[in-house]
């Protein structure tokens, strides 16, 4: 039991820090990917190819004072991208990362903890997250803040409903809620992948996925040349690098919960072993966002709106009826 | 396409081309057609490779835009107009202006100040000159009015300096003596045509 506790608080840690690692990594991937489209250099001059800049950023946000608006809650002001922070790496906690190794003659199982309703937590998690950024604009007693507050409510809001309803169908397939199932569901090669027996799905919790992470066509919390930054206008130095980390881990664990749940998870991949496919997965996932913020515009609210509630939605219920009709038979 | 069509600036009588946009949707089932149109049509994709084939492009194929600009430098145009220069004569080295104050007549900001007194030779000497850079407009009426083409502009740009009087005075502006076989004539406002020679005549002397 002793050697369980240990193992989780080691796992615990070692997660945190290369996922951190990894969303400060992801900032300068978005920026190099995002330059090379426009066809510019990007980062380039710390370290060779600008692969020290994250470094000089860190340091620029450490550093940075760290300032409190007057007529601000300064208490909520202050854990509002704790919140963003930690839910995301909470989140992260259900999801297996890797297929089962053995280190030093020891089995490790890199996930936190297998809960069997891992996806439900995940999904809780992620959706609690929404209260970062929904308290850090109440909170900073600014127009835009508070606009930005009022957008992370009803695009979050929105779309919960549809990443619940359009993962529900899976779910029904599989009949487990939990990732590990989700994964040895799919051990048959490619022709398994849930993807080829819920194609829409895969669509519907893509484009949640985008609007829960917050990332271009519905990055309306923060759109610069609407509401200045949205619900982060007030906050800088490390209050506001906490909130990129939680949106950038956010967009790892979408990642990970698109490449388990339709992917086809960790498993070999023809010569590929399972810990290397579930990685090109992931990157590739990460590298179709970069990519669709380079190509695609935004879209207003209302649209986003009237895309949720009047076309994904029912979608996401046919679907959902439909893999219930033919399950029947 | 002529360089006629870039001087018309009568804004309204060019010939827009209207794009077609097609119908507008009407009602709420032609919007939903729409949508279903646009999606299967995957309209979003071509985005997609647009950019990616640009990325490519940047990347192997050497289309990369970025200038990287303190070490690199794109050229400027002959007729640019920045910091000013004022030019010697190639045989004697002496500085070309005659101190006639034209140019500080016309400058239209009023930043030129200059005064000018008889030396030795009894002859006019240009005793003080300088351009206050902060209110010069870089119109280049000095250059073109200058019967000289002893004031001309140069291609200095990068002109951030700690102190107002920097690059502003006479001695700053004149070419150097010892740079004089590298002096270049400006071809910009005021200067000689390249077939000046062909235009000239002569004047008949009698009458
Ligand atoms: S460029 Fe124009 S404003 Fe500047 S000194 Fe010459 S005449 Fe004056
Ligand atoms: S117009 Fe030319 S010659 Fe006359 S004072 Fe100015 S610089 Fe000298």
């Amino acid at each position: 039991m002793d050697g369980y506790i240990i193992g989780t608080i080691i796992k615990a840690i070692l997660i945190l820090a290369i996922i951190s690692a990894l969303a400060g990594f992801g900032t300068y991937l978005e920026r190099k990917v995002l330059a090379f489209m426009q066809r510019r250099l990007g980062p380039m001059h710390v370290g060779p190819y600008g692969l020290l800049q994250i470094l000089a950023d860190g340091i620029k946000l450490f550093t940075k004072e760290d300032f409190i608006p007057s007529h601000a809650n300064r208490l909520i002001f202050m854990i509002a991208p704790a919140i963003t922070a930690a839910t995301a790496f909470i989140a992260l906690a259900a999801v297996p990362l890797l297929p089962e190794f053995t280190i030093f003659g020891v089995k490790v199982r890199p996930i936190v903890a297998d809960l069997n309703i891992g996806i439900l937590f995940v999904l809780g998690m992620m959706a609690a997250g929404l209260y970062g950024p929904l308290l850090a604009g109440l909170a900073q007693h600014n127009k835009w803040g508070l606009l930005g507050a009022a957008r992370t409510a009803v695009q979050f809001l929105s779309y919960e409903v549809v990443t619940g309803l359009a993962i529900l169908a899976p779910i029904m397939m599989v009949g487990s809620l939990s990732l590990i199932d989700f994964n040895n569901y799919q051990t048959g090669g490619i022709g398994s992948w849930l993807i080829w027996k819920q194609p829409l799905a895969f669509i519907l919790f893509m484009i949640a996925g985008y609007a829960e992470t917050n990332r271009t066509p519905f990055d309306l919390l923060e759109h610069e040349a609407e509401v200045v930054s949205g619900y982060a206008t007030e906050y800088s130095g490390m209050r506001w690098g906490m909130f990129f980390i939680g949106e950038y881990t956010n967009m790892i664990t979408i990642g990970f919960l698109a490449s388990l749940v339709f992917l086809g998870g960790f498993n070999p991949w023809g010569f590929i072993p399972g810990g290397l496919a579930i990685i090109l997965k992931v990157s590739f996932l990460f590298f179709l966002m970069l990519w669709i913020r380079a190509a695609w515009p935004h879209v207003r609210p209302d649209q986003l709106m009237w895309l949720c509630w009047k076309v994904l939605m029912p979608l996401a219920v046919i679907n959902v009826t439909l893999t219930g009709l033919v399950m029947m038979v | 396409m002529s360089l006629e069509q870039f001087k018309n600036r009568n804004v309204g009588t060019q010939n827009y081309v209207m794009l077609d946009l097609g119908k507008e949707p009407a009602n709420n089932w032609e919007k939903f057609k729409q949508v279903v149109r646009r999606s299967v049509k995957l309209e979003l994709f071509t985005g997609l490779k647009v950019t990616f084939r640009e990325m490519i492009k940047a990347l192997f194929m050497g289309e990369m835009h970025t200038v990287k600009y303190p070490f690199e430098k794109l050229p400027i145009a002959p007729r640019y107009r920045a910091i000013h220069e004022m030019k010697r004569l190639l045989e004697s080295g002496h500085y070309r202006c005659i101190g006639c104050g034209l140019c500080e007549k016309i400058c239209i900001a009023n930043c030129i100040r200059m005064d000018t007194r008889y030396d030795e030779n009894q002859r006019k000497e240009v005793s003080e000159y300088t351009i206050n850079f902060g209110r010069c407009i870089f119109c280049g009426y000095c250059a073109e009015v200058c019967p000289e083409l002893a004031i001309v502009h140069g291609g200095r740009y990068e002109v951030s300096s700690e102190q107002r009087a920097s690059f502003a005075l006479f001695e700053d502006m004149l070419t150097p003596i010892d740079k004089l076989t590298e002096q270049k004539e400006y071809p910009g406002f005021g200067a000689v045509s390249p077939d000046a020679d062909k235009k000239i005549k002569k004047t008949p002397l009698a009458y």
